[in-house]
């Protein structure tokens, strides 16, 4: 589903990814993992698109379709999906505006019929309850006033309704409590299906507990230096990057 | 009003006053709302495009009275909303405008709101968006006089420029006589939230979509405080045809 090759990108002339390669198979859940600066956001941004960060080298195929060229709302349509480690604040846009909406430009952009006041509204509303948000949260306008848990979960209600085929979560486990976690990681669980995968990018092995990856991977001075099985998280959680990196 | 104004006179210095000429002479208007009641004011640029026109409104709130008035421009090459209100003991004056001036338009609103009794309270909110070389101005002046004490005013102006050449102008003006008041002013120009438009975008918001949702959301600030429903979706639906 996506292979990343050799792939450079840089900030301002400094270079962060430095030949990260990585293959991540229809239904699988991916967890990569990294102490600070090692390029975990970066890589999310990267696949999303954001403007600022340079790809110098290497390529990202998704679907068969090169990434790279896809400007992000194009991405999207394709089934890309960011989970914010920062949720934005979008004040005077509500949730269920917002969301309406870009279900509907994913919609138009595949050629498919938009969804129906009341399509959209059930998908929402079950959304939502599924991940505990109070539906009259979703009337009020983007994470404005949302605690950093509350944002975590309205990150994850977008995902339920968008629907994507591979979900890039950027430390989505930041900043939330044990029930939250729990809350979230069953949310993130619930979208594991045989025709879509999943990039968990985390700096603890905490989230790891609740959903588990079929493939771990180390990221240190922007490449992959170690994969493995869901146990790698493990010795990370009692070793340290330290000694993996070393 | 019979001699047309000059660039000296500091009200009429961002104006575009070829255009003036050909709205001259401006008839004034008077509206008085008599104590303890209730006016809600639209106003609007419904003229052609390319057209000038000047309002020019004075408004006497007795003891209590609450006006309101809600300013949507962005269809004539010059649009001048002035209001002189004077507020009377415990009167409310609220006003919200929405500037939209793109290509070479001149939009401009022009308040003096004269705080006269105690315990009045002034509430401005002016969004616009500038594109092109146009200009989008707000004089603002508050004045509270020896009487005017417990007076509660707030200005906000907040532009959106969205091309080099266009020009935001804001002057928030205070004259007060009396010692217990409170009057607060911000004015802010600047451009769409780049972080905001990514987070839209990588929903699958095509970026003129995004640009245009973050847009009318700034500027629907200023009609929040239309508490009729259906008046303010109006008045949302005149603002979202001028973008």
């Amino acid at each position: 589903m996506l292979i990343i090759d050799n792939l450079h990108a840089e900030i301002d002339g400094k270079t962060i990814l430095n030949g990260l390669s990585l293959t991540v198979g229809a239904g699988e859940v991916h967890a990569i993992m990294g102490p600070n600066g090692a390029g975990k956001s970066t890589l999310s941004y990267v696949l999303a698109g954001r403007a600022g960060y340079e790809v110098t080298g290497g390529s990202v195929t998704f679907l068969g379709q090169d990434l790279l060229a896809m400007a992000p709302h194009e991405r999207a349509a394709a089934g890309v999906f960011l989970g914010l480690q920062y949720p934005v604040e979008i004040p005077g846009v509500s949730n269920l505006m917002f969301l309406r909406t870009a279900l509907n430009a994913q919609r138009t952009q595949r050629g498919e019929a938009e969804a129906s006041g009341a399509e959209f509204m059930k998908l929402a509303r079950a959304a939502a309850e599924d991940l505990g948000l109070p539906f009259d949260m979703l009337k009020r306008s983007v994470n404005q006033g949302f605690s950093g848990g509350e944002k975590k979960r309205n990150e994850m209600v977008q995902m339920a309704v968008l629907q994507p085929k591979l979900a890039v979560l950027d430390e989505t486990d930041s900043g939330l409590d044990i029930d939250a976690l729990r809350v979230v990681s069953e949310g993130i669980n619930r979208m594991r299906s045989p025709d879509r995968a999943t990039l968990l990018i985390t700096h603890y092995q905490r989230l790891l507990d609740y959903v588990v990856p079929d493939h771990v991977h180390v990221l240190v001075g922007g490449r992959i230096v170690r994969s493995g099985g869901a146990d790698l998280a493990q010795i990370l959680e009692r070793d340290g990057y330290v000694s993996i990196a070393a | 009003m019979t001699a047309l104004p000059t660039r000296r006179d500091e009200a009429w210095r961002y104006a575009d006053l070829a255009a003036a000429a050909r709205a001259w002479p401006v008839t004034p208007e008077a509206i008085t709302v008599a104590a303890g009641t209730e006016q809600t004011l639209m106003l609007a640029d419904d003229a052609a495009p390319g057209s000038a026109g000047i309002r020019q409104i004075a408004v006497t709130l007795e003891a209590g009275a609450r006006f309101a008035c809600y300013v949507i421009a962005g269809r004539g090459a010059y649009g001048r909303f002035a209001l002189d209100v004077t507020l009377h003991a415990g009167a409310h004056f609220e006003l919200g405008g929405v500037l939209v001036a793109g290509g070479e338009q001149v939009l401009e609103i022009v308040t003096t709101v004269t705080h006269a009794g105690p315990g009045a309270t002034s509430r401005q909110t002016i969004r616009c968006v500038a594109g092109g070389t146009a200009t989008a101005t707000y004089l603002g002046k508050v004045a509270v006089t020896r009487d005017g004490q417990q007076t509660d005013a707030a200005q906000s102006f907040k532009a959106l420029l969205l091309d080099r050449g266009a020009t935001a102008n804001a002057k928030p003006e205070l004259e007060i006589f009396a010692d217990d008041v409170k009057c607060a002013h911000g004015a802010t120009v600047g451009e769409l939230d780049r972080t905001a438009l990514f987070y839209l975008e990588s929903r699958g918001l095509p970026p003129a979509a995004a640009r245009a949702l973050l847009t009318r959301a700034f500027l629907s600030d200023a009609l929040a405080s239309i508490a009729d429903d259906s008046a303010r979706e109006a008045a949302e639906a005149r603002l979202e045809a001028l973008l």
